[in-house]
Parts: C-alpha cells; sequence; structure tokens
C-alpha cells in the first residue's frame, strides 16, 4: 500500500488531495520540460545550459539510453522479482548477445536477423542457465550469487579468447541510417530561419522499440495466464506451487524472457554504441542500479529507474563530465536512504 | 577445512616457487607491463607485438643471457598499473620492467619507482608529460617521447596550411590527453588560433552523442584526442550524427588501433591531420624493415601502432644498455642505469637520445590519413621534425613557468 493511494484528511475540508497536489507538480514539470525542449531559449538560458541543442540532446540520449538500460534491467528484476535469483552473470548475457549479433549480421547481412538470433540464443542459454545452475541451488542465496560470479568471469575470459580484445560495430542497415529533423527550433538565424534538431534515427527506433517492449512485458504481466502466475510467484512461491502450477516451467519461462532480453538489448546496443570486453560489467552495474532504484522485481519501477539514471548519465557528461559518475550513484543513496526498497518495490 | 586450506596453500607455493627458482644465472627476467584487459586491451597487445620483436631480433638472448619476459597486466587505471608493477617485482623478481602503456598509469609507476630505487623502470608508452618533467624518478627512463612532444608542428599546420581558425577539442579526462591537447594547443594558439570549447570525458565512456551536440556549431574543425574503444565509439557516433567539421586527430586516435576497427567511421577519418612519433607511409629502409619483422609477430596490424613502436623503442634500448653491462644486474641495476642515461641510438624513426631528465629527445612525424592501394587506412607522412624535446623547442625555464598541464592549462578561447 503506497502512502499515495490513501487520501488524506485535508480532502474532506475541501482542500486538494495529496494525489491531486502530486498531479499539479507534474504537470508544472511537464509544462517547464515542454516549454524548455520547444521554445525558442532567450540568451541567459543558453548561457547557462550550453545551448539548446545540447541540452535537448542530452534529454534525448538520456531517454535512449533509458531505453537501453531498461531492455537489460527487466529481465534482471524479473528474474530477481520471481525467483529471488540475483543472477550477477547477467551482463555476461548481454555481452554475448551483442557478439551474437555481430556474428550472424556480418556473416548473412541481415541486422535483424542478427536481433532475432541475439534473443533466441540467449533465451536458450537463459533456459539452460536456468536448470543447470539455479535449479540445483535454489534458495541458497550466497551460493547463486558466488556461482554467477564464478559464470560470469569464465564467461567474459572465455568471450575475449573467441572475440579478442577489438571493438565491435555491428552494421545497421539502410533503412535506420541517416538522421531524423525533428520539430524542435534549436535556433534562429540572423535571417530569420529556424534551423531545427536533426537526431539519429537509428536512436529513436532503440527508444520506441523499448517503449514497445516495456508495454509488451507489462501486457504479458497484467493480462495474460502466465503474467499472472508470475505475479503469483513474486508474491508467494509456496502458494503457488501448492494451488498445482509447475513452478519450474513458470521460472524457465522467465528466465528465457529475461536473458534474451538481455542478449536483445545487447545487439540493440552494440548497434548504437559499440562491443567490447567490460561490457559485460558495466551493464551489470548499470542494471543494479537501475533495479535498486526502481524496485527489485518491478517492472514499472525498472522503467522508472532506467528513466532516472540515463538522464542522469547524459546530463552528467554534458554539464559537469568528471564528477558525472557520481550523480548515478547519489540517486542510488538518496533512494537507499529514503525508501529502501526502491521507488516502486514493496516493503517486505 | 583445515586440511583444505593446508592443500590451497601447497597448490599455491607450487605454483609461485618455480617463477622464483628460476632466476637462475643463464637467464634474465623482464617484466613486461601492458594493458591486457580494460577499454585499451588491444592497444597493449599491439605493445607487446613491439616488445616482442625487439626481443627476436636478438634471438631471445642479451649478453650471452636468455631472456625470460614476465606479463603484467593492468586496465589503464593507475592503481592496477602499481599492482601488476608491485606483482612483478615483488613476486617474480624482476629488476627490469618495461611499461606501462598509459598516462596516468605512468605517473603511478614513476612513484612507485621511487620506492624501489634497485629496480631499473623502462616506459612502455605512457606519455603524460609529469612523468619524467616535474618530480622525475632516477630510474624511470623513457625513450620513447611525450604526448605534448608528439603534437609537435600540428598546431601550426592547421593554422596556416589548413586554415582552421577556431577548434573544439573533444578529449579523455586523464593526464596524456592533457598533454596532447597542451601539445597542440601550444602551437596552435601561438599561430593565432582559438579553442572556444574543451570537452573532457570519462575514459570507458560509450554514449558521446551528448558531447557532440554540445561542441558550437561555428568551429572550423574538432581535435579529438581518444583512444582505443572511445575513438571508434565517437567518431560512429559523430558519423551517425551526420558531423560535418572536419577533425583534426590526437596522436593515437589516428593510429593502426583505430584506423583498423571496422564500421563506417572509416569515412570521417579520411584526411585527418595529425602527429605522432611514427608514419605508416614512412619511406627510411630502417622503418621499412622494423615494419617487416614486426608483421612476423602474430596478430599484426597492417602497419605497427604507436604502442608497438613505444614498446619497440623502449625494449630496444633496455637489451642495448643490457648487452653493454653484460647482462649484470647485481649491483642493483646501478651499471645498468648509467649506460641507459647515456645511450643513444638510431630507432626505426630516427635517432633518440635521453635529456637530463630521462625523457627522450626524437624525431616527429606531421601525418594525414589516407586509403591505402589495399583499402587499409593510413597515416601519410607529410612532414618530419627534427629532434623534438621536451620543452618543444622552448627554453626550459620559460616552458615551466606555462605550469602544468590540467583540463584549464593552456587556454586561448
Amino acid at each position: 500500500m503506497s502512502i499515495l493511494d490513501q487520501p488524506s484528511s485535508s480532502s474532506l475540508s475541501g482542500g486538494v488531495t495529496r494525489r491531486q497536489a502530486w498531479g499539479l507538480v507534474g504537470l508544472l514539470a511537464a509544462a517547464i520540460v515542454a516549454w524548455l525542449v520547444f521554445a525558442v531559449w532567450p540568451q541567459w538560458l543558453n548561457a547557462i545550459l550550453i545551448s539548446k541543442k545540447a541540452f535537448v540532446s542530452a534529454i534525448l540520449n538520456g531517454l535512449t539510453l533509458a531505453g537501453l538500460y531498461f531492455l537489460v534491467a527487466s529481465g534482471f528484476t524479473l528474474i530477481f522479482g520471481l525467483m529471488r535469483n540475483i543472477n550477477l552473470a547477467h551482463g555476461s548475457l548481454y555481452l554475448l548477445g551483442a557478439y551474437i549479433g555481430y556474428e550472424v549480421t556480418s556473416r548473412t547481412g541481415y541486422w535483424l536477423l542478427g536481433v532475432a538470433a541475439g534473443f533466441a540464443v540467449l533465451a536458450i542459454i537463459g533456459v539452460v542457465m536456468q536448470v543447470f545452475v539455479f535449479r540445483r541451488l535454489e534458495g541458497d542465496d550466497l551460493r547463486q550469487t558466488l556461482v554467477t560470479i564464478g559464470i560470469s568471469i569464465v564467461a567474459a575470459d572465455l568471450m575475449l579468447a573467441v572475440w579478442a580484445g577489438g571493438t565491435y560495430q555491428i552494421a545497421t542497415p539502410e533503412w535506420l541510417d541517416g538522421a531524423l529533423t525533428l520539430p524542435i527550433i534549436t535556433a534562429v538565424r540572423s535571417n530569420g530561419a529556424s534551423v531545427f534538431l536533426t537526431y539519429p534515427l537509428y536512436r529513436v527506433v532503440v527508444l520506441a522499440a523499448a517503449i514497445v517492449i516495456g508495454v509488451g512485458l507489462w501486457l504479458m504481466l497484467n493480462k495474460t495466464r502466465v503474467g499472472m502466475m508470475i505475479r503469483a510467484g513474486v508474491d508467494d512461491r509456496a502458494m503457488l506451487s501448492a494451488s498445482g502450477v509447475n513452478v519450474h516451467a513458470v521460472f524457465a519461462i522467465v528466465f528465457a524472457v529475461g536473458a534474451g532480453l538481455a542478449g536483445f538489448a545487447g545487439v540493440v546496443g552494440g548497434s548504437a554504441l559499440s562491443v567490447a570486453p567490460g561490457e559485460d560489467v558495466r551493464y551489470l552495474l548499470a542494471s543494479l542500479v537501475v533495479v535498486i532504484v526502481g524496485g527489485m522485481g518491478s517492472i514499472t519501477g525498472a522503467a522508472i529507474g532506467a528513466l532516472l539514471i540515463g538522464l542522469a548519465e547524459q546530463i552528467g557528461l554534458v554539464y559537469f563530465p568528471t564528477y558525472g559518475v557520481v550523480l548515478t550513484f547519489v540517486i542510488m543513496v538518496v533512494t537507499l536512504a529514503v525508501r529502501p526498497q526502491g521507488i516502486m518495490g514493496k516493503a517486505r | 577445512m583445515h586440511r583444505r586450506t593446508l592443500l590451497a596453500l601447497a597448490l599455491f607455493t607450487g605454483l609461485t616457487a618455480p617463477s622464483m627458482a628460476l632466476a637462475a644465472d643463464d637467464t634474465i627476467k623482464i617484466g613486461l607491463l601492458a594493458t591486457f584487459e580494460g577499454p585499451f586491451t588491444v592497444l597493449g597487445e599491439d605493445g607487446e607485438r613491439g616488445a616482442m620483436t625487439a626481443i627476436a631480433e636478438t634471438n631471445g638472448t642479451v649478453a650471452g643471457k636468455k631472456i625470460e619476459i614476465v606479463k603484467g597486466s593492468s586496465d589503464a587505471s593507475p592503481d592496477s598499473a602499481v599492482r601488476a608493477a608491485r606483482k612483478l617485482v615483488e613476486q617474480d623478481g624482476v629488476k627490469v620492467l618495461v611499461g606501462p602503456l598509459s598516462g596516468d598509469e605512468g605517473l603511478a609507476v614513476k612513484d612507485y619507482a621511487k620506492t624501489k630505487p634497485d629496480v631499473t623502470f623502462i616506459n612502455g608508452t605512457s606519455a603524460a608529460q609529469d612523468t619524467t618533467l616535474r618530480n622525475p624518478a632516477d630510474n624511470f627512463f623513457r625513450f620513447s617521447t611525450d604526448g605534448a612532444q608528439w603534437m609537435a608542428g600540428l598546431g601550426t599546420y592547421a593554422f596556416n596550411d589548413k586554415g582552421y581558425k577556431k577548434v573544439a577539442t573533444v578529449a579523455e579526462d586523464y593526464s596524456f590527453p592533457y598533454t596532447q591537447v597542451f601539445g597542440f594547443m601550444a602551437e596552435f594558439c601561438k599561430a593565432g588560433g582559438h579553442v572556444p570549447s574543451k570537452s573532457w570525458v570519462p575514459i570507458g565512456n560509450k554514449d558521446f552523442s551528448s558531447v557532440i551536440a554540445a561542441i558550437p556549431e561555428d568551429v572550423d574543425a574538432i581535435y579529438v584526442a581518444l583512444g582505443g574503444a572511445d575513438a571508434v565509439n565517437f567518431l560512429t557516433q559523430y558519423q551517425q550524427a551526420g558531423g560535418t567539421a572536419p577533425l583534426i586527430g590526437g596522436s593515437i586516435t589516428v593510429d593502426q588501433t583505430v584506423l583498423t576497427s571496422k564500421g563506417k567511421l572509416r569515412d570521417v577519418l579520411k584526411g585527418t591531420p595529425s602527429a605522432g612519433p611514427t608514419a605508416d607511409t614512412n619511406d627510411a629502409p630502417a622503418w621499412k624493415s622494423f615494419v617487416a619483422a614486426y608483421a612476423k609477430q602474430p596478430g599484426a596490424f597492417p602497419s605497427p601502432s604507436l604502442f608497438a613502436h613505444g614498446y619497440y623503442v623502449n625494449m630496444k634500448a633496455t637489451l642495448l644498455a643490457l648487452d653493454q653491462v653484460g647482462g649484470d644486474v647485481s649491483d642493483g641495476g646501478k651499471k645498468l642505469r648509467e649506460a641507459l642515461s647515456k645511450l643513444s641510438f638510431d630507432t626505426p624513426t630516427g635517432k633518440v637520445s635521453l635529456d637530463k631528465n630521462r625523457n627522450a629527445v626524437a624525431d616527429i612525424f606531421l601525418t594525414e590519413v589516407t586509403e591505402g592501394s589495399d583499402g587499409n587506412l593510413l597515416n601519410k607522412l607529410v612532414k618530419v621534425v627534427p629532434q623534438v624535446n621536451q620543452t618543444l623547442g622552448i627554453p626550459e625555464d620559460e616552458f615551466m613557468k606555462l605550469g602544468a598541464v590540467n583540463r584549464d592549462n593552456p587556454s586561448c578561447p
């Protein structure tokens, strides 16, 4: 039960409810953001925030990065939420997916095939891991943690042996290349012509894909039978098992989806950025932070956490690059101090 | 539990003991410290190829003794470099150490060197200015030049020949890129150019698009000093964002480690001027025979990177000095260090000698990226700047007044 759901006493005396107050704050924030994005900036604002182009680009990049983080973290949070399995090899799944996507794309020439392969292969690996590793260690948190750390180290070295230390770039298809001109005016030239913001089309597609998958996951969890079982498993695993559901099958499905999403994100992320050793740890850390901030086991939480972290990272990079990294952890520390279960997490 | 601990201990001693026992009279151990992990892995691997090329030239022996290479791996962070150096010196017992690769690592290893006066440290390719300029260590030698020296001639060339008056810089946020930007700006600002915006990016950053968007639109060119994966990411995203301003490259930005990357970044790189300790199309016979020897190393690039070159030169100097003292380091390396300080020899890129701070004076090459006949990108030699010293030809007291390099020094907005 969150505080937001309970009408405060002031509503009875004709004042605004707490929820209305939050709504007002939200509206105000949305209005400010809309103004910042669509209005032509006065000089003083440009002076403070470098330039409108830099600011709006940082916001857009934050959103696409959040999309990527969400894809990785949603799998992580699902696996944790249902099984209490902290899979510290999740970052390796991301990197392996990226390498597989690279191989398939460069061999066949079809990028979409690479994306599909990244998802499919990692989904299978996820099931294998569930059956051979996690099923044996059920309920033993410490050993799970240690074993998955071990797997991630071995996987990192195996990948280094196969793909060496080079930086790979997954080639995006022609139709995803180029830049999109957005209806956002960044500046007005002296002759009165407006300069519109251009933004790489591919990144818009990444963001759209993340939103579609997020909505899809939410629908799956909330509107389907499997989703119902998963949610029941999150709340009470023993009870779900007792009511005749094959919990292991549900676990396997969740693990397949979670690992597959990590692989999918690897291919998509490897096309937007690049693939190199070390990415596994980076994305594991990112999804840990996202999940801690958003709340373990919640898809909405993962989305909110990813948004916060993605935006913080990009805005930090533009406005205070040296200390930008700190911002991410400040968010985490504040969340842990104020709401230890995470923004959307349930207190247990 | 007790038995297991004993077993582990026994195993551990079993693994470490042979390496200690092997330090017999007929072998000489040389530590090789480079980045075999992290964002600079590719760079470290090529550094190793360079060092191995030098060792192959003497058939793996020096002064009649067999050379045993003990590798240490760092990830470009100063603490990992010191950890690896400590392991090599204190566990493996090396008396001669070649490395490290990256700028901050060099500063850290130099400080560590001060605590081990009887071990001789020879640089790999780390090129931060203050590794040797301010507060140097008596037992740290650098036969490769520093990042500011590498930029000799580039600022003037960009201003006079290319006609760039306003340049923005994008560089990683640590000592080596500070040094490179310093070297570029020292000439560029003096010639009358302006640098209105400097972006410092954390090392290992992946997403540069926000940084690219923050670069002012009215600059004539962008000076980029990023290395390895960072450079690949920046260049790809610059191409994706439809960037049109021409680029000027830092030494490691247009190095073979980046030029050989696959992807669309090749298009934005062509024609990029740069400067550094090597040029791929150098016609000198010494360079050509070095390229041929280097090509025998497994996994070699079409042309040696500056890391292969730097490690080669430093390893070569080490072997030459060891040869002079008959491979004898039993006196705490005193004779070896004396031989090193006096050493002057011909490298594939011309004569190298040391100054009083034990930093190299050597030739620098002004280059431009072109496509070779086989489709590989190459650094075409434009001009040789002969015998550049660490103070870039400026009298030392004047040069020291310019202050230590950092984010804000120099500045000419």
